[in-house]
């Protein structure tokens, strides 16, 4: 198992109640199973089933991997400009 | 330049414009997103907009307008493109995102302008929530409308 920061942002971090947390998946983990167990733990926050992910600020796919250390966070859809 | 390009004042088009002055171009375009009091279809709650209230993914946000603006180069050589995204609470007719390009010619500043916001909304990580006269807020998705809320449904 490893334990990976995530940081929340806006109405996913109101829901929530946090700006960051720690998710515990098993290694090697990806952004998919991470994104599952995020929801399996917060299950009164709306947040969908695959939504934006960063990784070491880049987007994500949810097959891509993640490990402990790696910058991540969970992006609402983008509404800047 | 390292300038942060995310700022929590107001945004001065005369500072922008002087990044990019140069005698090689002969066109400027211009570009303000400024905020205005709600949708044509008013479905978010409460008597008007006061001020929509933006919060970034500094990191990520900062990186990716350097690299659009990095991209404006590559894509127009000779074009000089400067921009610079508030950040807080911005009240109705400021502006939220100032833009400037310049090139030396006239259809390549516009063009490159108008790539600068487009990439802007569809890559930045930035977030915005209403605020009304009422008191209330509503997180807002690009277009002005409520972004979806509510409880995840049932497995």
């Amino acid at each position: 198992m490893v334990s990976i920061r995530v940081q929340l942002f806006a109405q996913y971090a109101e829901q929530v109640g946090r700006n960051v947390v720690d998710v515990e998946v098993a290694a090697p983990a990806t952004v998919g199973a991470l994104v599952a167990r995020l929801r399996a733990d917060h299950p009164a926050a709306s947040i969908p089933a695959t939504p934006l992910v960063a990784v070491n600020l880049t987007q994500a796919r949810p097959a891509d991997p993640v490990s402990a250390g790696d910058d991540v966070a969970l992006l609402p859809p983008l509404a800047g400009g | 330049m390292n300038v942060p390009l995310l700022v929590r004042n107001r945004l001065s088009l005369d500072a922008l414009l002087a990044e990019v002055v140069s005698h090689e171009c002969g066109g400027t375009a211009v570009f303000l997103g400024t905020v205005r009091n709600g949708p044509e279809e008013k479905s978010a709650p409460g008597d008007g907009v006061t001020g929509i209230e933006y919060s970034a993914y500094d990191a990520m946000a900062e990186r990716e307008l350097g690299t659009i603006l990095t991209e404006v180069q590559e894509r127009w050589p000779g074009a000089r493109a400067a921009a610079r995204h508030r950040l807080g609470l911005v009240p109705v007719g400021d502006a939220s995102i100032a833009i400037v390009v310049a090139a030396p010619h006239r259809r390549h500043a516009f063009e490159a302008c108008r790539y600068v916001i487009e990439a802007v909304k569809r890559r930045l990580p930035i977030w915005k929530k209403e605020y009304h006269a009422d008191g209330t807020t509503t997180w807002v998705d690009a277009e002005g409308r409520p972004a979806e809320s509510g409880p995840a449904p049932a497995r």
